[in-house]
């Protein structure tokens, strides 16, 4: 058994009014180091996979077909084997 | 001529859209379960406004996978017309049959105010009743259709007339001041090549009578039926 955890993120150049804003919330707050932020999502996948390369395949197209809309999103993800 | 309204589980402006169609126009219309694969009779469907799925995930995600966007896909492929607003906008964007995607408004906020609207291109079958620069009036109620598509496309999007409506103040003046969520050329709707796909994010169907206290949205419908009259059976044929 595997577990996926993929992270989802607007591409480099999107305008990420979310991050924005958060930043200018830290900002208020004092916090004038952060140049930028970005918000994105986290997805956990628990998968009944004996195979890594299957698992990973699988993940990969699951994020290509559902998870991640390629005209504003990229995603990584890491794959660990886990016990029941 | 027959319309076809889709209601997903969360769509919430079917009803409204069945209003204009059956009480507004006079027109056959029915509704068609988002579990349907058949849309054989149909003359033009309707993606309503709403929270499909809850908007889980991304907007329009999942709805994109329901069963009857495989049919409508396969519509209008065959020259169907669709006609997404909103939320059926979104929906069209995440099933590729318009290019682009929707991000949240530049405000963080949900919108709910009337917009104005110039007409880019009155020579599609949803907008022949308008004059082309004609500044209209339409209410939107959206918390994502900040409108995004890769420089290469926007350029063809503008080259080919596929800009179909844009944010503008009431002079017509297409300025960052006009748009109420920060899309990408102040777009507001647009359509595949064909002209047959068309999505926006105002609602023609909230101003569709006198007594909402406007009805400019009411000539899009009548677009349809006026494009569908000067052609018959073009759709019937290609759809029946």
């Amino acid at each position: 058994m595997f577990q996926a955890r993929i992270y989802v993120t607007l591409k480099q150049g999107i305008l990420d009014p979310q991050g924005n804003a958060v930043q200018g919330a830290l900002a208020s707050l004092g916090y004038q180091n952060v140049e930028e932020v970005r918000v994105g999502k986290y997805l956990v996948l628990s998968l009944a996979h004996s195979d890594r390369a299957e698992a990973e395949k699988e993940v990969r197209e699951m994020c290509a077909r559902l998870l991640v809309n390629p005209v504003i999103e990229d995603y990584t993800f890491e794959l660990q084997e886990v016990s029941l | 001529m027959k319309f076809g309204v889709v209601v997903f589980p969360g769509s919430n402006c079917d009803m409204d859209c069945y209003h204009v169609i059956d009480q507004v126009l006079g027109h056959p219309v029915s509704y068609i379960w988002h579990q349907e694969k058949d849309l054989a009779g149909y003359d033009c469907i309707i993606l309503p406004g709403g929270f499909s799925y809850g908007d889980y995930l991304r907007i329009g995600a999942i709805a994109r996978f329901s069963p009857v966007m495989d049919a409508v896909a396969e519509y209008a492929a065959r020259g169907g017309l669709v006609l997404g607003i909103c939320n059926g906008f979104q929906i069209l964007l995440e099933a590729g049959l318009l290019p682009g995607a929707m991000r949240r408004n530049e405000s963080l906020q949900f919108r709910c105010q009337d917009v104005f609207l110039r007409v880019e291109n009155a020579a599609t079958p949803f907008t022949n009743q308008y004059r082309r620069g004609e500044v209209i009036r339409m209410p939107v109620a959206h918390g994502e259709g900040n409108y995004y598509v890769d420089p290469e496309i926007l350029a063809q999007l503008e080259r080919e007339g596929q800009v179909v409506f844009r944010y503008c103040t009431g002079e017509g003046e297409v300025a960052p001041h006009a748009n109420p969520n920060g899309s990408l050329g102040n777009i507001a709707g647009i359509c595949n090549r064909s002209r047959t796909v068309l999505g926006l994010m105002p609602h023609p169907e909230r101003c569709s009578e006198e007594i909402l206290g406007n009805a400019d949205g009411r000539r899009l419908f009548r677009s349809i039926l006026s494009w569908w009259e000067l052609a018959p059976g073009k759709g019937a044929t290609a759809c029946g």
